[in-house]
């Protein structure tokens, strides 16, 4: 029921279709139920895009996380 | 940005480990990891072992494979043994053994036509390509995999095929959540972590009704190391302060709505069975799917008639109280002894997500069975 | 077909004359056969060959190949069908030397596709240094072979102070794999049909008997070798271990696997670890001399990419386990069945 992975969208095409490629590999999938556009990034999932990737939110949850583990350190040296 | 890479980096999984180590109080933490994807990472990414002893990971029911009664899986074998049909399925179900013992890999094996696909949409096209061959789709899965198979059903009638139905199994999260959140004091789960994936399509508010009806705090997890880290720390945080609430910790992926199209596609493609019997679980009330009555046309259960087939758990399987987090599976009497991936007993056995067949796979020395 | 017509190599296929050792096999022999394994003792058309051997103890392989599609990314099954039992020969620290070759023909199946194959086996001969000796042909009705079944059978000379064995694995020791890991599999099963993928991955089928002769020249004590085909890494150092009585360390963040192998197995759910080579092999050695094998592996061709990837450890169950970089680890057990893409 999970296994759907980051994927990037590499070619629009007809009727709701899209060519996207995860690590150099590439596939067919369904954009039918996910706005996306060239580059942009989404989760693949049985041959189609369930959500947007939103690179923003991210690197917001990149820094928050580095964020969280660099206070234990400002803990131990206070 | 490296969707994958950044997620797993290793400075980022032990300082996150650190941060758990800190966050434990005097207790014990029972967190149930719900979906099987989520088992599987937690052990492909030897984070189980790496947590520290006071947390305890409970593996949920979010298995599809694991809770479709056996007798749904004779009922395909069914199909392709009497009718002329070609069977499309997902490689998960290939092995799986119905109630009489055979699987649809047995069945092809004796001259079944049983094919694998990775997606629905390619069974549409195999049926576009072979008009004259009845082409049948096992679906199965929980709302991530659901709006596949509502495109298939959408592209089917567009096409106006004559040659295309869907078996439908599609089961829902919530209700089994409940499911096992009722059991109260028995299942003694201190917190959830949420369905990544599913959520993406549901949205995080589906979850609400666990955290206030029951107190339980809910976290969304995506499926990187850092990913399930993360989650596991915001809900110890909600525990130590006595909070229950839904926090999102996949944000790049899931919003508060969901995907509304996907939505809207499924409340057109699907209407929700009154009961259906899980694996495990019993029967539960509104937690699947069938095709609705616009797409009748497409339902494979309506054109091949198909009657239901029931089967009982074996008598020696927990998996009833393995699935509702009330039994670890080591401390199942037939665990790895008469019920082992080659040979399962229950549902929990039959694919590598199963909790048990994961701990059998990922965590058991068979040292351990002798002494 | 009648007598005295020649083969149709453009457009004919096999008939089911073909494997019944009359004329129709004659021509067979004479015309796709010989001209392309041309060589004394094939040419003199014995029941069996008679051939001069080097000093030293023999070894015998065989493997049996039945891969579909026939042709991949690559290679093709005549390619396969040489390199896999010369490397089975090499794994021993063996010299190969000559092959034996059965087919089995499926009726109808294309001569021109039958001689690409043959084709292939020959310049993968060539270039391993062996020569196919002798062989069998039989031809079954449609349906009775996936197109072509190959087997052969290949013997080497392995001197008498290399003393490779399964079970001489030792706790300190430590284990080597030649390059990246999954490269067979991953593009066969791309090229399923079914699954829809579109890949530059070729296949790693490749000899490499002529790597083995440099490690052994390095003067480090190879304990084991094994090539991880079928069943991959996992399976292959999991019979190591298990011949041993010892355990294996993987560390997971050392194991080289390529982007697009990486790719098709988290599409389709499955670990590399369990993915087909069928051009790398596994090495262990002692650790004071892993270094200086390594160096030697890597100043050779065919291991330009080798790397050290664990050690051997004391464990009585004889288990694998692949420790992560975060100081967790997890058993990685023996296969149980074909590894099948998965959507959980």
């Amino acid at each position: 029921m999970c296994l759907a992975i980051p994927a990037r969208v590499v070619e629009i095409r007809d009727e709701g279709m899209a060519l996207v490629e995860v690590e150099g590999v590439r596939r067919e999938a369904s954009l039918a139920l996910v706005e996306a556009d060239v580059d942009d990034y989404v989760i693949l999932h049985v041959g189609i895009a369930i959500t947007r990737l939103d690179e923003a939110e991210a690197e917001r949850t990149l820094s928050m996380l580095r964020k969280v583990v660099g206070g234990d350190e400002k803990e131990n040296t206070a | 940005m490296k969707w994958m890479d950044e997620f797993r980096d290793r400075d980022l999984v032990v300082s996150l480990l650190g941060r758990i180590d800190t966050a434990c109080m005097d207790r014990r933490y029972r967190l149930m990891e719900f979906c099987g994807g989520h088992t599987h990472a937690l052990y492909r990414y030897s984070l189980i072992e790496a947590l520290p002893e006071a947390v305890e990971m409970v593996h949920g029911p979010g298995c599809p494979v694991c809770v479709l009664p056996a007798g749904r899986i004779d009922m395909a074998i069914d199909l392709v043994r009497h009718r002329d049909v070609v069977l499309c399925t997902y490689g998960d179900m290939l092995r799986v053994p119905g109630g009489r013992g055979e699987s649809l890999f047995s069945a092809r094996a004796s001259g079944g036509e049983v094919r694998m696909v990775y997606s629905p949409l390619d069974a549409v096209d195999m049926a576009e390509r072979m008009p004259d061959r009845q082409v049948v789709f096992f679906a199965v899965g929980f709302e991530t995999t659901a709006p596949a198979t509502a495109l298939a059903l959408d592209r089917a009638r567009a096409l106006g095929l004559r040659n295309f139905t869907v078996f439908c199994n599609h089961v829902l999260t919530v209700p089994a959540m409940r499911a096992i959140a009722d059991d109260g004091e028995e299942a003694a789960i201190d917190g959830i972590i949420g369905p990544g994936h599913v959520t993406a399509v549901i949205g995080s508010e589906a979850f609400a009704p666990i955290a206030t009806d029951y107190r339980l705090p809910v976290a969304i997890a995506g499926f990187e190391p850092t990913d399930l880290l993360a989650a596991i720390l915001v809900l110890l945080h909600q525990i130590n302060a006595g909070e229950a609430r839904i926090e999102n910790a996949y944000a790049r992926a899931v919003t508060a709505k969901g995907n509304e199209q996907a939505a809207a596609l499924m409340n057109k493609v699907f209407a929700l069975r009154q009961c259906f019997a899980w694996r495990g679980l019993g029967e539960l009330e509104a937690s699947a799917f069938k095709v609705a009555d616009e797409y009748a046309g497409f339902d494979a259960e309506q054109r091949f008639g198909m009657d239901d087939l029931e089967h009982a758990d074996h008598r020696a399987c927990r998996c009833a109280e393995v699935l509702r987090g009330q039994m670890q599976p080591r401390d199942c009497p037939v665990f790895a002894t008469a019920c082992t991936p080659e040979h399962p007993l229950g549902a929990c056995m039959v694919s590598s997500e199963g909790a048990c067949a994961a701990a059998f796979r990922y965590e058991h020395r068979p040292a351990e069975v002798e002494a | 077909m009648g007598v005295g017509l020649a083969l149709d190599l453009r457009h004919g296929c096999v008939d089911i004359n073909m494997g019944a050792g009359g004329l129709a096999s004659e021509r067979l022999l004479q015309e796709l056969f010989l001209p392309a394994f041309d060589n004394v003792a094939l040419q003199s058309l014995g029941d069996g060959a008679v051939v001069p051997m080097p000093p030293g103890r023999l070894v015998v392989a065989t493997d049996a190949h039945v891969v579909s599609p026939i042709f991949f990314p690559g290679g093709d099954i005549g390619g396969l069908s040489v390199h896999g039992t010369v490397n089975d020969v090499a794994m021993m620290g063996a010299r190969p030397l000559y092959l034996s070759a059965s087919f089995i023909l499926e009726e109808g199946f294309p001569l021109a596709d039958l001689k690409r194959v043959v084709d292939s086996m020959a310049a993968a001969c060539h270039e391993a240094g062996v020569s196919i000796v002798t062989g069998d042909t039989k031809v079954v009705e449609k349906g009775g072979a996936d197109g072509v079944f190959i087997t052969t059978t290949g013997v080497g000379m392995v001197e008498e102070s290399v003393g490779i064995a399964p079970d001489r694995a030792r706790p300190g020791d430590r284990v080597i794999v030649s390059g990246p890991i999954g490269e067979h599999g991953a593009a066969v099963l791309a090229q399923r049909r079914e699954l829809g993928l579109e890949t530059a991955l070729t296949s790693d089928t490749q000899p490499l008997h002529g790597l083995v002769a440099a490690m052994l020249e390095s003067g480090v004590e190879l304990r084991c070798l094994r090539d991880p085909t079928r069943g991959g890494v996992a399976s292959a150092l999991n019979e190591l271990a298990r011949a041993s009585g010892v355990g294996i360390a993987l560390d997971e963040e050392s194991i080289p696997v390529g982007g697009e192998v990486r790719g098709v197995c988290e599409l389709l759910g499955l670990d590399p670890l369990y993915v087909a080579c069928e051009g790398r092999l596994l090495a262990i050695c002692p650790a004071d001399g892993v270094e200086r094998l390594l160096q030697n592996m890597r100043a050779h061709p065919k291991g330009e990419g080798a790397a050290i990837i664990g050690e051997v450890v004391e464990d009585r169950d004889r288990l694998l386990v692949l420790h992560a970089p975060w100081g967790g680890s997890r058993i990685v057990p023996m296969l149980t069945g074909e590894p099948l893409p998965r959507i959980c």
